[in-house]
């Protein structure tokens, strides 16, 4: 029976569709089947990041209104084995999601796949609330700057209040907080909250922390998930967010400034 | 003397705000966390009703929601104004 995780965040642009693709990858690298669905209908991106949008045929909306099949629609990873693609309409509005219709798809795939990956659209409206409806577990993607933290919390209220495990009195949804685009530099010189300030303001256990990178631009645009560029920072950070999520224990990087040395203050070092 | 003021002000780390304008922020949206929809509407048409009979401020209208194990307490707190004086 998979697990069905969701990726949320309240506030757009702070990296939820990067994070469900890193890591709806990095699931499937370590051997898990798993499916990352596309919950933005109206403004699909995931197919874009996965690297698969010239393959879309049929979407989420299709197999909610029977004019496609499950395996009609989804699109499986050309790089990575194990791992599909489920992508979200472009032009129907999001009335087209129902709860029913996506209850009955999640039932379906829950039966093949290990890992079901939500990609929450932006906002605490109908979308967002179906994506975490049926959720195990949470991934609330926060970057280190007061809109977003704020946006955090109201997300970790829906959490608690509007999904089918608090609606059915059943064990909560496991909440993680994942930090993404955290800059040590600016940690150190007071300009940015620093992540035992955001993870004692929203009191939920870290995942991860993604460093700001250039590898994250440079991985969207290709195509290719960033947990790909394993030589990156970000493809690191993202690998180490995954096998804490597979309940490995493993210590935080990249949160502290690097020292510069002589030859990259000159050359300016890039990773 | 100025300029050696303004040079010697340590300057507050825009972090530390930041942090503090979110934990009050944080703390109001944990107070309105899990009570139901109509509680704003509720508020106002009582504030409204009280208004009625006697001139209160908003602030003086303290309206709050709890729940116990098997039954919620709505409490209502109208300070009035001292009748003396009216």
């Amino acid at each position: 029976m998979a697990k069905i995780i969701v990726v949320t965040s309240g506030k757009g642009g702070v990296g939820k569709t990067t994070s469900a693709a890193a890591i709806a990858t990095g699931l499937a690298l370590r051997g898990n089947k798993t499916i990352v669905i596309d919950f933005d209908v109206g403004l699909r991106n995931l197919d874009l990041i996965m690297g698969c949008e010239r393959r879309v045929v049929y979407d989420l909306v299709n197999v909610i209104q029977g004019e496609a099949t499950l395996n009609q629609a989804t699109i499986r990873d050309k790089r990575t084995e194990n791992l599909y693609i489920l992508p979200a309409s472009q032009t129907r509005d999001k009335d087209a999601l129902t709860p029913e219709g996506v209850e009955r798809i999640l039932s379906e795939l829950k039966e093949e796949f290990d890992f079901i990956i939500c990609d929450s659209p932006a906002g605490i409206e109908r979308g967002a609330q179906l994506a975490m409806y049926y959720a195990d577990e949470a991934i609330v993607v926060t970057n280190p700057e007061v809109s977003s933290v704020r946006d955090s919390d109201r997300i970790l209220g829906l959490l608690s209040s509007k999904t089918r495990r608090a609606e059915q009195g059943n064990d909560p949804v496991r909440e993680h907080l994942l930090i993404t685009r955290y800059n040590p530099e600016r940690v150190d010189h007071g300009d940015m909250l620093n992540l035992d300030d955001i993870t004692e303001i929203l009191s939920i256990k870290l995942i991860g922390l993604i460093p700001e990178s250039e590898a994250v631009l440079r991985a969207s645009n290709q195509g290719v998930p960033v947990t790909h560029d394993n030589s990156s920072d970000a493809g690191q950070a993202y690998a180490d967010t995954v096998s804490r999520l597979l309940g490995e224990e493993v210590t935080l990087r990249f949160h502290q400034a690097q020292k510069k040395g002589f030859l990259s203050r000159i050359f300016g070092g890039r990773r | 003397m100025k300029l050696l003021e303004f040079l010697k002000r340590e300057r507050k780390k825009s972090a530390s705000v930041a942090k503090e304008r979110l934990q009050i922020i944080v703390a109001h949206q944990r107070g309105h966390r899990g009570q139901p929809d109509y509680m704003p509407m509720l508020e106002q048409e009582l504030l409204e009703v009280i208004r009625r009979y006697v001139s209160v401020d908003q602030e003086a209208v303290n309206i709050t929601l709890d729940s116990e194990d098997d039954c919620s307490i709505l409490e209502l707190n109208v300070t009035l104004p001292n009748s003396k004086d009216s």
